[in-house]
């Protein structure tokens, strides 16, 4: 069972708002019946002060969904477009009290109904025109890479799950993982390097390349080594300089120094420093 | 407090009160080990061998030896098929169907992974199998069929007596998952060529963490949980004693209102179902309405989805559950009603109302009450409903 808000749950039992308004000025619909949620938003906008008088809204779906729907009606009354326009998924959830991780994507829906609506106002192409540069990552629910990059920026998501439970991408055959996976990799790598660009190269002291090291060594190295019926030890660190000795099976391994070569120095130049050096302690 | 109206026994049941008493000696002064030598705990293996003949005697097993006390359901799927892979190591081939409990599907899938392979068969949009489909899918390589007998989310039952007859004539040994099968329909397994057969406790009103696996004489079989001698060497690990009590306690009451569940029960089913019809528009029943558990009813509501329908229930102190995405956190619907073909208009808003013999005509009436409202209610914020629906 889900534990969801006093908040929620109020606006699930008695929602403000449901309903469609007349001959409104905007309107902004997502979802279907397959993917299990759907939402069409309908506003009353005052042209002259581009104020939103009314806003209006008919979901199916989850509890979560409704309450989502009903608190965007809430939070965009008496907004102008150009306030409402920055109302993000996480603004949704927070006014909520929260959601679920699992229902974040609920939130998401109330968004993108939202920008829907302000795109029809404003006589802009709504944005499924646009579908044509997008790649439809998740078929099952046709999430494109768009989306997904989007969700993974605003919401800082890091793992697979995260971006289905903000985005339902995955979330059906699941045969898209692999692509998400790689959203999420690249989108990160950007990231650093955008960083690096910024002045702040990795700079360790002592102590953290020591740890950095023995991690590297611990999580990459060994399982490797060992699945082959050898092992490793540190020796010593000595700045860049990584002493270490081949045990086990690797002992009598007329292959060792390639793994010495392609996989310790090659994995502690990935995660620790590009400047490393291995060198192995005989006896 | 406000009254509990429970309909969701095949998610689990409340253990009856005779029951309870029959275990609670073992949960106090009777704390012994069967397998100690001294008279105090040694004498406990009396009652466990009780138990056994209760089980036995439910299922019309051949004899006692016939039955194996596990953890649950799960447990004894997983020993049954895991048992039957490592008796014949050079058979990788399983037949199973799209609609089996995860207990099992998750267990193919997993095997699946290590290269086995796995035929899981369609079923209609009835819930029903097509038995030549299992025909022409049994090959020398098949070590194992697994085909449940009575489906927990429609309570479709399967022609089991005519699949065990196919496996028995091919050579293939036959498990049947029966957890929500025993104690609703009569089942005499010495007249069938079954080998597996799975129950849980807590499906018949006995606690959960027991259950059992029928294992018919003469089959091979290799132990699922390894250790100490326990249950003739076939199942490792102290007995859970009251459990054990409790399930023999509870098989004896279900033969006992086997009679009931059949009559008193099916008729409150039929009067919740007819009465839903009768009240509420664009519904439809999801499975075949005579092959099918007579305590069991799904239904589908067009244009509303699941968890919000539970959750008004809910409010009202009904207890049922849903084939819809959201509420089981996974993004996908109900993988029984898609086997199906249900249409997704009906899936995301399906139901489950599943009764025991605890429930009453003033159960069904409360449910026949507060339902309707809530259809419409739901109907009336949803962009999908046709104007007709919810102006009415």
């Amino acid at each position: 069972m889900w534990v969801y808000s006093e908040k929620v749950l109020e606006f699930f039992k008695n929602p403000k708002n449901v309903g469609e308004i007349e001959n409104p000025d905007a309107v902004g619909e997502v979802g279907n019946i397959v993917c299990g949620d759907a939402l069409k938003l309908t506003l009353k906008i005052d042209k002259k002060t581009n104020r939103i008088i009314d806003a209006k809204f008919k979901t199916f779906g989850c509890a979560s969904a409704i309450a989502s729907s009903s608190a965007l009606t809430e939070m965009i009354k008496g907004k102008t477009i150009e306030e409402a326009s920055k109302i993000t998924n996480k603004d949704i959830a927070d006014y909520l009290g929260g959601l679920p991780n699992e229902k974040m994507h609920c939130s998401v829906m109330g968004m993108e109904a939202l920008e829907r609506a302000l795109a029809n106002y404003l006589g802009k192409p709504i944005k499924k025109e646009t579908i044509g540069e997008e790649k439809v990552i998740c078929k099952c629910f046709g999430v494109t890479d768009k989306k997904i990059i989007r969700a993974i920026k605003e919401n800082s998501l890091k793992t697979v799950e995260d971006v289905t439970n903000y985005t339902k991408a995955g979330g059906g055959c699941g045969k898209c993982k692999p692509e998400i996976e790689q959203l999420l990799k690249e989108f990160w790598a950007k990231e650093e390097t955008k960083k690096g660009v910024l002045g702040e190269p990795k700079k360790l002291t002592n102590l953290q390349r020591i740890n950095l090291i023995q991690e590297t060594v611990e999580r990459e190295i060994r399982p490797r080594l060992k699945a082959d019926g050898g092992n490793i030890e540190i020796v010593d660190i000595d700045q860049k300089k990584v002493y270490v000795r081949f045990l086990g099976a690797c002992l009598n391994c007329p292959a060792a120094g390639v793994t010495l070569k392609k996989v310790v120095e090659s994995k502690l130049r990935e995660f620790v420093e590009e400047d490393i050096i291995v060198k192995e302690v005989k006896e | 407090m406000k009254k509990i109206v429970y309909v969701d026994n095949n998610a689990t049941t409340c253990v009856d009160p005779q029951v309870l008493e029959v275990m609670l000696p073992f949960l106090k002064d009777k704390y012994g080990n069967p397998s100690s030598m001294h008279t105090f705990g040694g004498r406990i293996s009396k009652d466990i061998e009780k138990s056994r003949e209760e089980v036995a005697e439910l299922i019309g097993a051949e004899s006692p030896q016939e039955i194996i006390f596990t953890s649950g359901g799960t447990e004894s799927d997983n020993t049954a098929i895991i048992s039957s892979l490592r008796v014949n190591p050079e058979k990788r081939h399983i037949i199973t169907t799209k609609v089996e409990h995860p207990a099992v599907l998750t267990l193919c899938k997993y095997l699946e992974e290590e290269g086995y392979k796995i035929t899981y068969l369609d079923v209609d949009s009835q819930g029903l199998l097509d038995l030549d489909q299992l025909r022409e899918s049994i090959t020398p390589e098949t070590a194992i069929v697994s085909i449940m007998w009575a489906n927990n989310e429609t309570g479709v039952i399967f022609p089991i007596e005519e699949v065990a007859k196919i496996c028995y004539e091919r050579g293939v040994v036959f498990h049947t998952d029966a957890v929500q099968a025993v104690g609703k329909i009569p089942l005499k397994l010495k007249e069938l060529p079954i080998s597996f057969l799975s129950l849980s406790g807590h499906k018949l009103h006995a606690p959960k963490g027991v259950g059992a696996l029928y294992v018919k004489r003469g089959t091979r079989f290799k132990p699922f949980i390894i250790g100490g001698h326990q249950e003739r060497g076939r199942r490792a690990g102290t007995e859970n004693v009251a459990g054990i009590v409790g399930l023999g306690k509870a098989c004896q009451l279900a033969k006992d209102f086997m009679e009931e569940e059949n009559t008193r029960v099916k008729y409150l089913r039929d009067k919740l179902e007819k009465g839903i019809l009768e009240k509420i528009p664009n519904i439809r029943v999801n499975g075949h309405r005579d092959l099918r558990l007579p305590n069991t009813t799904n239904i589908g509501f067009e244009f509303v989805e699941g968890e919000a329908i539970l959750m008004l229930l809910d409010d009202k102190g009904i207890c049922a559950s849903s084939g819809s995405a959201c509420t089981s956190g996974a993004l996908t619907p109900s993988h029984v009603l898609r086997a199906m073909g249900v249409p997704f208009t009906f899936i995301q808003g399906s139901i489950r109302f599943s009764l025991s013999r605890h429930n009453t005509q003033e159960d069904i009436e409360h449910i026949l009450r507060e339902l309707p409202p809530i259809i419409k209610r739901l109907r009336e914020i949803s962009p999908f409903s046709p104007q007709n629906l919810t102006s009415a």
